[in-house]
């Protein structure tokens, strides 16, 4: 993908292992921009750990076990710039026959533990669908709870699902929010920004490469009310390498700036920040959509 | 009671011995009678055999922990008097999925035999039974005297088998349906009971969906005066619960049903006079999508609460500070982890007199959610609440300083179970694995019975454990350990050990096989996703002919490997009713 002459330094988003400095920007030898994300940045209120010790103490690896198992599928887009940063310290051999019924890691010591039976991981991002990367694979009868209460509460989610995944009567409006080619999705509740600006630099905090969202918001044409434009949203199209964009209501992607900020915490279900070459045919739509609606 | 036991046992004068064989059989039974503890009448009908004849014979209630350490032709001939079974089934791995269905543990059999031996029998408690419908219209059908039924985590049931119970059971005092996996059709089995029916004590279908006639739930709640426990399921609103309640002022067991309804000014202040006319309620549950709008209607209840159920209502911590303020006698509490750290530390504040705390997790397959419990909530709460002697633990992270602190403040729990959700997951802090944790547990609370690890574990916590748990009953283990050495600590150390639960660990047929003589005295051991052989479990069902070896596979594996094993005593021989799934060696 190409980069245009706009200023793409602080929205290019990169993939790398966590320990690795930001390597150089520019294209791989097959011509396609590197994708580094420092996975330092998915560290939430509480760092995970891969389940080996780690033999490096400065590299904190932010994955959990079943991540291990997934390793694999985290090498980076088009071969990926650092070799070495495609080896995990721990080994993982994913395979049904280890005798363990899963995934064996080797920690530093060379032992071998075993970590839980996998089912198949469903990680890597659909170019054709606009499935959000669906979460981790569960180990099964994993966290132990009573299959009566797991049907419980998941069925009182997926009721909230209905309702813009807002917990009824209590004030919060939790969205999923995914990353084409993170390993994680995360929350927000949307009612604790009260603006695109907010919800962009929480974001940005989140996903700590990520300007998208403050570059497709920022003013410098004729500002609307939210201080979006329709000219400037095609132009920052053509450059950035993501772009953050919304499922609404009607179960359609909208990209996000489009409406007054009010409309939008009412009909956002989730939100997904997508390569922008997906986003390519959305731009028009939403425009069409809003105009509709207006 | 057992010091007169003892007196006689240690007593070699041949003249008290004398004495104590003219002692009369009646009388003796009717002092036995007055034993109510399985353990004392156990060690009672050793003594000698005019005391296993009496015991036996003035035995009312029995306790079976595994249905298949026994049959019902072995209890029936032992037994001849019984009015009340509790029987237990499947292993506990099988609410979650680990068992294969049609396992086994079905009632029938035992239904039929008690029917011939027991026709009085009144009483029947099953947990991780197999129950159908044809078992339960058998059971109304043919004990005249049966008047409690509980079936908690059974399956293979539908509504139909309940309107068999409500309409036959003519002297029915308890229905109490939790958490099975039961087909749930209609509510209509609740119009089942006669006009006529006036003896029901305890109602509880909270866990069923479907909607009941509220007319005959009205009536039923209305003629039935002994009425103490109620727990309605969520079909049930707020205005139908203010009128059920204002029938039943007596209730001292509450589960409401749906909590969120859109109630004007007068609707409000009739809700909340009926909950305050109910003066005896100490024990409150349900509160299905609780809206807090109308949580002040509790708040005078609260004063006596005992136990609060909030375990499947989502509140926010500040919603649910509020509540607990007024709840300052609460001995039990469960929760969601949407309370978060913040509520945990209103608990602390607030119900010095908490004795058990359980934290089930909203989300617990959402790995990113930002919220719910850390360490913070449960050091908090340890500070608060120095009585606490019962906790159950879901969070997502977790250190050995805070585990530490909290048996330091709490050093009297008797059961620990802390789950980890992330397998295998260090201290976040030192990335250290959770040995200390569980190390300070064993060692500080000397009366511990019950312990469940997770985190990242080596074979170091099961050192710790074999060597200082000396009244450990119960371990569950889940991707833990490193070698053989973990399991082999805890099967040479810890003398009390009846049930052991081992997943996903690295441990192997040396472990296994170290256990021979212990695992008859325990209840049963089970252990899947190790590294356990099908050799090794032939050798040890051709060394111990007491013990039932049997080994689940699961389609694809390795023919040598042991997927699954479950290894308890019995004195009934192998089962005959397993299914093709289950191998008996």
């Amino acid at each position: 993908m190409e980069k245009s002459g706009l200023n793409l330094k602080a929205t290019e988003l990169r993939l790398g292992l966590p320990g690795s400095e930001s390597p150089e920007r520019g294209s791989d030898k097959n011509g396609n921009a590197a994708v580094i994300l420092s996975l330092k940045s998915f560290v939430g209120s509480g760092a995970k750990r891969v389940f080996c010790d780690a033999t490096d103490a400065d590299a904190k690896w932010v994955f959990s076990v079943s991540e291990a198992a997934a390793g694999r599928l985290f090498s980076p887009r088009g071969g990926g710039s650092s070799n070495n940063n495609n080896n995990n310290h721990g080994k993982v051999h994913v395979g049904s026959d280890s005798g363990l019924g899963g995934p064996v890691l080797e920690d530093g010591n060379g032992a071998c533990v075993a970590a839980q039976s996998p089912k198949p991981v469903m990680m890597v991002q659909d170019k054709k669908s606009h499935e959000i990367a669906p979460s981790k694979a569960q180990v099964v009868g994993w966290p132990p709870i009573r299959s009566y209460r797991k049907n419980t509460m998941s069925s009182q989610s997926s009721k909230n699902d209905d309702d813009s995944e807002a917990k009824l009567g209590l004030g919060c409006l939790y969205v999923k929010v995914s990353m084409d080619g993170a390993p994680y999705l995360r929350k927000v509740d949307l009612k604790t920004y009260s603006s695109y600006i907010d919800l962009s630099s929480a974001l940005e905090k989140m996903f700590s490469c990520f300007t998208i969202v403050s570059g497709q918001c920022s003013s410098h044409n004729v500002p609307s009310r939210d201080g979006l434009s329709e000219s400037r949203l095609m132009d920052l199209l053509h450059g950035s390498e993501y772009v953050l964009t919304y499922e609404d209501k009607d179960g359609d992607w909208m990209l996000v700036g489009d409406v007054p900020w009010e409309m939008f915490t009412d009909s956002c279900r989730r939100l997904r920040i997508m390569k922008s070459s997906d986003a390519i045919g959305l731009a028009p739509r939403a425009m069409e959509k809003c105009k509709n609606r207006n | 009671m057992e010091s007169e036991s003892k007196r006689k046992k240690e007593s070699p004068n041949t003249a008290e011995l004398a004495v104590t064989a003219s002692f009369p059989d009646e009388v003796l039974e009717i002092v036995l009678s007055l034993l109510t503890s399985h353990r004392d009448r156990s060690s009672v009908s050793l003594v000698c055999k005019d005391w296993y004849r009496a015991e036996r014979w003035s035995r009312t209630q029995v306790f079976i922990g595994n249905c298949y350490s026994v049959s019902p032709e072995i209890l029936t001939r032992r037994f001849p008097n019984i009015r009340s079974v509790t029987l237990k089934g499947k292993p506990r791995f099988s609410d979650f999925n680990l068992v294969p269905p049609n396992w086994g543990a079905d009632i029938h059999a035992w239904l039929v035999a008690f029917a011939v031996k027991y026709p009085f029998l009144e009483e029947l408690r099953l947990k991780r039974m197999a129950v159908s419908d044809e078992s339960l219209e058998f059971l109304a059908s043919n004990f005249p005297n049966f008047k409690l039924l509980s079936l908690l985590s059974c399956d293979g049931f539908s509504t139909d088998g309940l309107a068999a119970i409500a309409t036959h059971c003519k002297n029915l005092t308890e229905l109490d349906i939790q958490e099975n996996g039961i087909e749930d059709s209609s509510g209509s089995w609740l119009s089942c009971f006669p006009e006529s029916f006036t003896s029901l004590e305890v109602l509880n279908f909270a866990n069923l969906t479907s909607e009941v006639n509220t007319d005959a739930l009205e009536r039923l709640v209305s003629r039935c005066k002994s009425l103490k426990v109620l727990k309605v399921n969520k079909s049930i609103s707020l205005e139908q619960l203010q009128r059920l309640l204002v029938r039943a002022p007596q209730l001292e067991e509450l589960g409401t049903g749906s909590f969120l309804q859109d109630l004007t000014a007068r609707p409000y202040a009739d809700l909340e006079s009926a909950f305050n006319n109910c003066k005896n309620i100490h024990t409150l549950s349900g509160l299905w999508e609780a809206v807090p709008l109308y949580l002040p209607a509790l708040y005078n209840s609260c004063a006596n609460l005992t136990f609060l159920n909030l375990s499947y209502t989502a509140l926010q911590s500040g919603e649910f500070a509020k509540l607990v303020v007024h709840c300052p006698r609460l001995r039990r509490l469960w929760v969601l982890d949407t309370v978060e750290d913040k509520g945990l530390e209103a608990v602390g504040s607030n119900c010095p007199l908490l004795e058990e705390l359980r934290v089930f997790p909203a989300d617990p397959f959402d790995e990113e959610i930002i919220h719910g419990v850390t360490e913070e909530g449960f050091v908090a709460v340890s500070f608060g609440c120095r009585r606490l002697h019962y906790v159950l633990y879901f969070c997502r992270q977790m250190t050995n300083a805070a585990v530490a602190t909290i048996v330091q403040n709490c050093p009297n729990f008797t059961h620990f179970r802390l789950c980890i959700m992330t397998p295998g997951l260090p201290d976040y802090l030192t990335n250290e694995p959770m040995d200390e944790a569980f190390g300070a547990v064993v060692k500080t609370c000397s009366k511990l019975q019950r312990l469940s690890v997770s985190g990242l574990l080596t074979d170091l916590t099961f050192e710790y454990i074999g060597k200082y748990a000396k009244n450990l009953e119960t371990l569950s283990v889940a991707f833990a350990g490193r070698s053989d050495r973990g399991m082999q600590c805890v099967l040479e150390g810890c003398p009390k050990l009846r049930k052991l639960e081992i997943r996903d660990c690295p441990f192997g047929n040396e472990a296994l096989l170290s256990g021979l003589e212990k695992y008859e005295s325990m209840r049963s051991l089970w252990m899947s996703a190790c590294n356990v052989t099908m050799n090794a479990c032939r050798r040890l069902a051709k060394q111990m002919p007491r013990l039932n070896v049997e080994v689940m596979k699961e389609d694809g594996s390795d023919d040598s490997q042991a997927d699954k094993v479950y290894i308890y005593r019995t004195v009934a021989g192998p089962r005959r009713d397993a299914p093709p799934s289950v191998l008996t060696l």
